[in-house]
């Protein structure tokens, strides 16, 4: 007759060194806690399955953050709720290690809610516990997603209510309606039948894993003796009567045995090919730079303000990229609200023959004004001396200070006379290039092309800037 | 010993006195004992016979290892590497209860639980 000895198992440490304090032998888990009933399932199937030595655990904030104590194992601590974009990382690149992430419903179904819908979603190949006790336990025992309508916890002490709360979220129902996930099972750890259906989901959950089927999730009703203030023995009472009502048990989903197992080759860039991913790598622009004019004041501060759909960062943009080509320093920092168009967006833009500290403009040389708000705003951070170009087709008052330069330009009226209003930034992109000396005409025409791809934007670009253009060398006799 | 095919040794140290493997014991084997351990607890403590080795309490158990169930412990004969002399022994039980056994090749007694190197001949 086989003789066999139901122990510890070696997936976990015989003295847990990395506990503090005198107590190396016993978890940190308050008595008769579910955690410790679901860690020694998965260490006996780490174990038996031989995979402990290439496991990474996972481990997510809440009771079970100091899973690394105890197994004998590969660990990661993620932030709060984010241990399944960690483990995604993981295991992308260590396709062969065997990735569990072990979660809290706190920490799965509440701040970590969008990870694990994605992570499930793309159908990673991990094994996700979620540890379903319908409470915060560690901070407290506060109310959880899962918490019960009617049960008491801190932050709900006449009971959690539909009203207010909301009701409790049933994650394995959710995660099994994906596309993705190759298993959804949930399980409760109250008796010793259900401990053994618990057991039987734990090892599958990992065999899945290590035939590289994809995603398997186990949501496991657990115990929290201390946060539902009860004995340990009522608390495995309290999930068979109330607990396991409204979060059924069965198996969700199960398509692993359809399944064809996961390519799960590394797939990574070669280095040559990632300054090209990056778009790094562009056609260049010869350019002779010993001819290039370049004007004294070179080291300009360029705000350039307006309504977002102006083109304001655009101009900023085109700014960095000339000054690039006439190998100067450069910075462009956006700044703008939520809106696509609408708005207002201001960019900060630097160009200098000498490194940059900040990118931040706060006294501009040139402030471009596109609207009233930004020439009111920023009207008295010009430095003295320095010069305001704004729109005077579409501000109606002109700037009051008479120590800098004041140069209205109907940059919107000219756009719009050339056929679209949106090329107004190009006009001004003229107007600097005519006006100043910093910028030279000719590398700026060689650079729009590089700028605009296609043909029939190009031309009416380079219309609008050589009438900018125009206008600038006016303004500059 | 009578009928007992299995025995379980629970580790003092361990236990944190939850109970769960008491109300979980189908043969009623289990008890609180009346001691504390050093941590406070009340241990788990084995009546000392009629253990079938179910397995039940090792996994009601929370934690990893405070229960050890030795399955079909009467029919197996248990080896040891005895470190004293340096050979290999067998042990026989002396305290059934507290789990603690004698090494027949040096006398000395030993804590079951402690030990991990045991194997058992048929």
């Amino acid at each position: 007759m086989s003789v066999k000895i139901l122990g510890k198992s070696d997936s976990f440490y015989d003295v847990y060194e990395r506990r503090p304090g005198t107590n190396k032998k016993q978890t940190h888990y308050c008595p008769g806690c579910g955690h410790g009933i679901l860690h020694k399932l998965i260490g006996e199937a780490l174990n038996d399955y031989q995979v402990a030595e290439k496991t990474v655990f996972v481990s997510p904030v809440g009771c079970s953050v100091f899973a690394y104590y105890y197994f004998n194992a590969g660990n990661f601590q993620a932030a709060h709720g984010r241990a399944p974009a960690v483990a995604t990382g993981i295991k992308r690149s260590l396709p062969e290690s065997i990735v569990i992430s072990y979660q809290g419903d706190g920490d799965l179904a509440a701040i970590g809610g969008n990870e694990i819908l994605h992570a499930a979603n793309r159908g990673e190949a991990l094994t996700v516990f979620f540890v379903n006790n319908a409470i915060y336990g560690m901070t407290g025992g506060q109310m959880a997603p899962t918490t019960l309508i009617g049960q008491k916890t801190t932050t709900t002490p006449y009971g959690r209510t539909v009203a207010n709360e909301g009701f409790p979220i049933k994650m394995a129902e959710i995660i099994a309606s994906l596309e993705s996930p190759v298993y959804v099972e949930r399980v409760m750890l109250a008796d010793t039948r259900s401990i053994n259906a618990a057991r039987k989901a734990v090892r599958k959950g990992i065999k899945n894993q290590i035939e590289k089927k994809g995603f398997s999730f186990i949501e496991v009703l657990s115990t929290c003796p201390t946060g539902w203030k009860m004995t340990a023995p009522q608390a495995e009472e309290w999930i068979k009567s109330t607990l396991v009502k409204n979060f059924p048990l069965g198996v969700y989903k199960d398509i692993a045995e359809q399944v064809e197992p996961l390519n799960l080759a590394k797939n990574l860039a070669s280095l040559e090919r990632v300054p090209r991913f990056l778009g790094l790598v562009q056609d260049r622009l010869e350019l002779d730079t010993s001819k290039m004019k370049l004007g004294e004041e070179i080291d300009q501060e360029i705000k350039i303000a307006g309504f977002g759909g102006q083109g304001v960062l655009s101009l900023g943009v085109w700014l960095s990229e000339i000054g690039m080509r006439e190998d100067l320093k450069v910075s462009w920092i956006p700044s703008y609200g939520p809106e696509m168009r609408g708005g207002t967006a201001n960019c900060h833009v630097k160009l200098s023959r000498s490194n940059i500290g900040s990118p931040l403009v706060t006294q501009p040389t040139i402030l471009i004004a596109m609207n009233r708000p930004s020439l009111e705003k920023f009207e008295d951070d010009v430095i003295e001396g320095g010069a305001i170009i704004w729109d005077n087709s579409l501000i109606d008052v002109a700037p009051k200070r008479s120590d800098i330069r004041n140069i209205p330009i109907p940059s919107t009226q000219i756009a719009k006379e050339l056929g679209n209003t949106k090329i107004s930034n190009v006009v001004v992109l003229g107007v600097l290039a005519g006006f100043t000396d910093f910028l030279d005409p000719d590398v700026v025409q060689r650079v729009l092309p590089i700028i605009f791809k296609k043909k029939h934007l190009l031309e009416i670009n380079l219309k609008a800037f050589q009438k900018g253009l125009e206008l600038g060398r006016d303004l500059k006799n | 010993m009578t009928n007992a095919r299995g025995f379980v040794a629970i580790n003092v140290e361990e236990c944190k006195g939850c109970k769960l493997c008491v109300t979980a014991c189908p043969v009623d084997v289990l008890h609180l004992a009346e001691s504390f351990n050093t941590h406070g607890y009340s241990p788990a403590e084995y009546e000392g016979d009629g253990c079938t080795g179910c397995g039940v309490c090792y996994y009601a158990c929370p934690e990893p290892g405070a229960v050890t169930v030795y399955k079909n412990w009467a029919e197996a004969q248990v080896a040891y590497i005895c470190q004293n002399k340096k050979v290999i022994s067998s042990l026989s039980l002396v305290d059934p209860i507290k789990g603690i056994a004698k090494c027949e090749a040096c006398g000395e007694q030993v804590i079951l639980s402690n030990i991990s190197n045991l194997s058992f001949a048929e």
